[in-house]
């Protein structure tokens, strides 16, 4: 770095003058006299008491106890046994909330970028497939098959986005709360995704034979009334598990690994892959997310351990159930076995948080 | 299933209609009222979801990259701003005080607000309400978090910044902001639009945000000018959504008239009593001031204010009740609270001082029927006693006003030489307001705000019985460096010593 | 009658958006202040996409002006071609 802003790094001014030499002759010799201007402080002081007295990250200044914590002022009228922030409205028990960290470190910004360049090559790549015509191209079967899953999980991301509003809105502190937010709009962004592919692949029409077939077709019927007894759940931890760990911890490996990047790659599929791929992307990032705050719960106590289980094991179990006639709907013959695959791989991730079921 | 002829371009609308409400459908395994339980019990009736309107039909890959843009820009200039030792090029560190308040008690209702759309975000049942709602608490999480990183680096060189988390919940004057958003957020998913959607966003946000800002670009302040104009792009989207919220209730049934008349009424009076810190922040805290509070009333109260009442007023809805009294006020409120805060400056996380007579000079020519008949002769009291040696301190404590919890200060709307006093007595307790509009809106729930906590009164009870110097501990207050007067102050010291070793040769 | 009016940032982008309003609404009044540009107009105000694209000369989204709006007062009326302010009804 160079020029008149590198004198000024640090708070340090800096001078220079002609200093002259033996010859009388003054050449430009540049003498750095530093004069600081003194930082009086490194941090906020929640921020001191937690991490040390060194500079903080944007994350933990926008993250860590930004929540009000005490003495507040009224109870909420529309439930008046609760707190406005409310820690016992879950049964899991933490002694700090704010153990539950992000290892990602979103903050708005980051999350915003980050979501910003994928859309753009999300963008990008239906640009590319509706100017080559590539749409035509899939095989009418294979297009038939991806409708038939892919358009009618546009609800199923829509319920995912209620719970995971209400995740943030009832959950405790924000390091807890704050990625959940950010879930909540990615699940808008893919059921808009899907609904595009929709459109894409088969018009308004499209969207219309599958909300048809959400409503009532046997094949969706488990699932739907998956997500409307999550609609129901109220504990906001119970509904985290429920959501990115039993059900997404399924049905993101089952459509987008095994039937588009697998099965349906294979046939002959790839502009389905391509125009998925901001759903694959984004399971491989948050699944992060959500094996870290299961692992730290987890790891809190032996009571945690034991609710996140018994959670885990009756959701999983009837993700599980939901999500067989949709395999069958993808991968025909191979569904049962793909997802004894997807179940396991499952259980293995959650061995490694901790939870052995 | 035939490949058929390409659809015609889908419209703004239906496009936006099939991407956002075409989402949600009839739930049969539940029953609504099990999904949405929160809908009745305020009486507001919707027969029809469908019909809110979302002016700005932003789909999420569009969210994600305007807001990307936002973002790359906000922080490229406050990295600059910081590298740069931007702070030293405000025109003097008198005005940080309106920045240690706006961190203090702002941007924690900021946070607020994000927590309270989440909510709301997922009780109201229709999609269209519901996206609008959500991305209103991604947008106040932003403003959380700009406004923390932006004043993150004046808190490095100057008092009052550092405790900000403590003085949220401990201090007295961010009670005020405080109470008003635990206020909305304890109120049903409806009163909760009408009061942040509507009254704060809509009517009183411009008082907040254009005249303050301009105030940071008149005073070297690129940092907070620029996430006040980044925010308050944002601002744009809230604001529509409020008045969405309120025609769409209006629309929806006229029973839903004489309840959202009174949610305004109530809102507009509680905004207005937050906007107090406000007005001191523009008449005496900018070094350089862009226009007076008067002058911020007339256009973004009066003329905005009223073009929208007009507006209203073909579904029914009159002027807030309060507005009259407000239009009274605006020519003492920031002359009561700086003498207030003057006064009790042992106990506040940021410095005041006496106006100089160039202050003052502009404050008469700005007030030209109140200043200098009411205001004036009170601050030459100070002056002279502070001259003599015996500097003008009250220790005396503030009593509070139970519903907006702010000092009683405030003289009666027709006479300005009487403090201005009302009681209500409830289940044998005697509560103070300190106007007729606070008294009202705790008669009209008298239940709701008997449990405020009043940080004031509270210093009296256990664990402090009265304590000033453990209050001061126990509220993060540094004495001798975050409170009482700027000159002397290590702030006033450190700023001039650095702006001298940046500008001069020593 | 009451006025509509929208505020920009001042700056480089929002130079020709400020113009087609300008072109577009000839009872417009604009007011230059720190940092920002004000346009206040009586009962309505119409931005045109295509107004500002020939100022621009390249392909503009109408919602591209979120980047730099600061603030607006009116009902907003929004589709592929215009945005209006309006409270006049």
């Amino acid at each position: 770095m160079t020029g008149p802003g590198a004198w000024r790094m640090c708070g340090k001014t800096a001078s220079a003058e002609p200093i002259a030499n033996q010859n009388g002759d003054k050449n430009m010799q540049i003498d750095l006299r530093t004069v600081t201007i003194e930082p009086q402080r490194q941090a906020f002081d929640h921020l001191v008491r937690r991490f040390g007295d060194k500079p903080a990250s944007r994350y933990q200044e926008g993250t860590y106890d930004i929540q009000a914590a005490e003495n507040l002022h009224y109870r909420p009228t529309w439930a008046p046994d609760q707190e406005l922030y409310d820690p016992s409205i879950t049964r899991i028990a933490m002694r700090d909330w704010y153990d539950l960290k992000d290892p990602r470190q979103y903050f708005y910004n980051t999350y915003t970028l980050t979501r910003a360049r994928q859309q753009e090559s999300a963008e990008a790549n239906f640009k590319f497939i509706e100017s080559r015509g590539l749409a035509g191209l899939i095989p009418l079967a294979l297009r038939d098959k991806a409708l038939a899953v892919l358009v009618p999980l546009r609800h199923v991301a829509w319920g995912a986005n209620q719970n995971h509003t209400f995740v943030c809105g009832y959950g405790y502190g924000a390091a807890f709360t704050q990625p959940s937010i950010y879930q909540a709009l990615d699940s808008l962004g893919i059921a808009q995704y899907l609904s595009r592919i929709g459109l894409m692949l088969g018009g308004t029409e499209a969207l219309a034979t599958a909300k048809q077939a959400w409503l009532q077709d046997d094949a969706w019927q488990p699932l739907r009334r998956y997500v409307e007894d999550c609609l129901v759940t109220r504990d906001p931890f119970e509904l985290f598990i429920a959501q990115n760990i039993a059900l997404d911890g399924l049905l993101y490996p089952l459509v987008y690994g095994a039937m588009v990047d697998g099965v349906w790659a294979a046939e002959g599929g790839s502009t389905i892959a391509l125009a998925t791929q901001f759903m694959a992307d984004w399971f491989d990032e948050t699944r992060k997310w959500a094996d870290a705050v299961v692992k730290v719960a987890a790891a809190e106590s032996p009571a945690n351990r034991e609710t996140l289980t018994g959670w885990i094991d009756h959701w999983s179990a009837r993700a599980a159930e939901a999500l067989a006639p949709v395999a069958r709907l993808g991968l025909g013959e191979q569904a049962e076995a793909v997802m004894d695959e997807r179940r396991a791989d499952l259980a293995a991730r959650l061995a490694k948080a901790g939870i052995k079921r | 299933m035939d490949m058929k002829a390409p659809e015609k371009k889908l419209g703004i609308k239906e496009r936006y209609r099939l991407l956002t409400r075409d989402l949600a459908w009839e739930p049969s395994y539940q029953s609504p009222k099990d999904i949405y339980p929160y809908l009745e019990y305020e009486g507001i009736k919707i027969h029809d979801w469908d019909k809110w309107e979302d002016p700005f039909r932003l789909t999420m890959d569009a969210y994600w990259k305007y807001q990307g843009e936002k973002e790359r820009k906000f922080y490229a200039i406050i990295d600059a701003h910081a590298q740069n030792n931007g702070h030293l090029n405000i025109t003097d560190a008198r005005y940080l005080s309106a920045l240690k308040i706006f961190l203090q008690a702002i941007s924690p209702a900021e946070y607020a607000a994000h927590k309270g759309f989440a909510r709301v975000g997922r009780e109201f049942a229709g999609a269209g309400t519901q996206v609008a709602c959500q991305m209103q608490a991604l947008d106040e999480l932003r403003h959380a978090q700009t406004q923390i990183h932006a004043l993150s680096n004046y808190n490095k060189y100057y008092s009052g910044f550092h405790a900000f988390a403590e003085t949220r919940d401990r201090i007295w004057y961010t009670s005020v902001a405080r109470s008003f958003f635990d206020d909305a957020m304890s109120a049903g998913p409806f009163e909760f639009l009408i009061a942040i959607g509507f009254s704060f966003e809509y009517v009183l946000t411009n008082l907040l945000f254009v005249p303050f800002m301009s105030g940071a670009a008149y005073n070297g302040d690129m940092a907070t000018v620029t996430f006040g104009f980044s925010a308050q792009s944002d601002e744009a989207r809230h604001m529509t959504l409020g008045l969405e919220c309120i025609k769409f209730m209006l629309e929806q049934d006229p029973d839903n008239l004489p309840i959202v008349q009174k949610w305004i009424d109530k809102w507009f009076w509680r905004g207005f009593r937050v906007l107090g810190l406000v007005s001191t922040m523009m008449d005496y805290m900018l070094p350089k001031r862009v226009m007076s509070w008067r002058e911020a009333w007339e256009i973004y109260g009066v003329e905005n204010g009223g073009a929208l009442f007009r507006d209203l007023a073909l579904y029914g809805i009159r002027p807030p009740k309060g507005w009259e009294d407000a239009g009274k006020a605006i020519d003492h409120m920031s002359h009561q609270f700086m003498l207030a805060f003057y006064q009790w400056r042992f106990g506040t996380a940021f410095h005041t001082w006496i106006p100089s007579e160039e202050d003052m000079n502009w404050l008469s020519a700005k007030y030209p029927t109140t200043f200098d008949k009411y205001y004036r002769p009170r601050w030459d009291y100070i002056r002279k006693a502070e001259a003599e040696g015996r500097p003008f301190k009250n220790f005396g404590l503030a009593k509070l006003c139970q519903c907006c919890q702010l000092p009683c200060v405030f003289t009666e709307p027709d006479d300005p030489s009487i403090l201005c006093h009302r009681e209500t007595v409830y289940k044998a307790e005697t509560y103070h307001f300190c106007s007729d509009g606070c008294q009202d809106v705790f008669e009209n729930e008298p239940e709701k705000y008997v449990q405020a906590w009043l940080p004031m009164p509270q210093l009296f009870q256990e664990p402090l019985f009265g304590d000033l110097m453990a209050w001061m501990d126990w509220a993060h207050l540094k004495d001798g460096l975050d409170n009482g007067e700027y000159p002397g102050a290590s702030d006033q010291q450190n700023f001039d010593r650095w702006r001298g070793l940046a500008t001069t040769n020593a | 009658m009451s006025q509509v009016f929208i505020a920009l940032q001042a700056n480089e982008e929002t130079r020709p958006i400020v113009e087609a309003i300008q072109t577009d609404n000839p009872a417009a009044r604009v007011s230059r202040e720190p940092a920002m540009i004000r346009i206040e107009a009586p009962g309505h105000l119409v931005i045109r996409r295509e107004t500002i694209e020939e100022n621009l000369g390249r392909d503009f989204d109408l919602q591209e002006i979120h980047i730099n709006l600061i603030t607006l007062s009116g009902h907003v009326d929004e589709d592929d071609e215009t945005l209006t302010l309006r409270w006049d009804r």
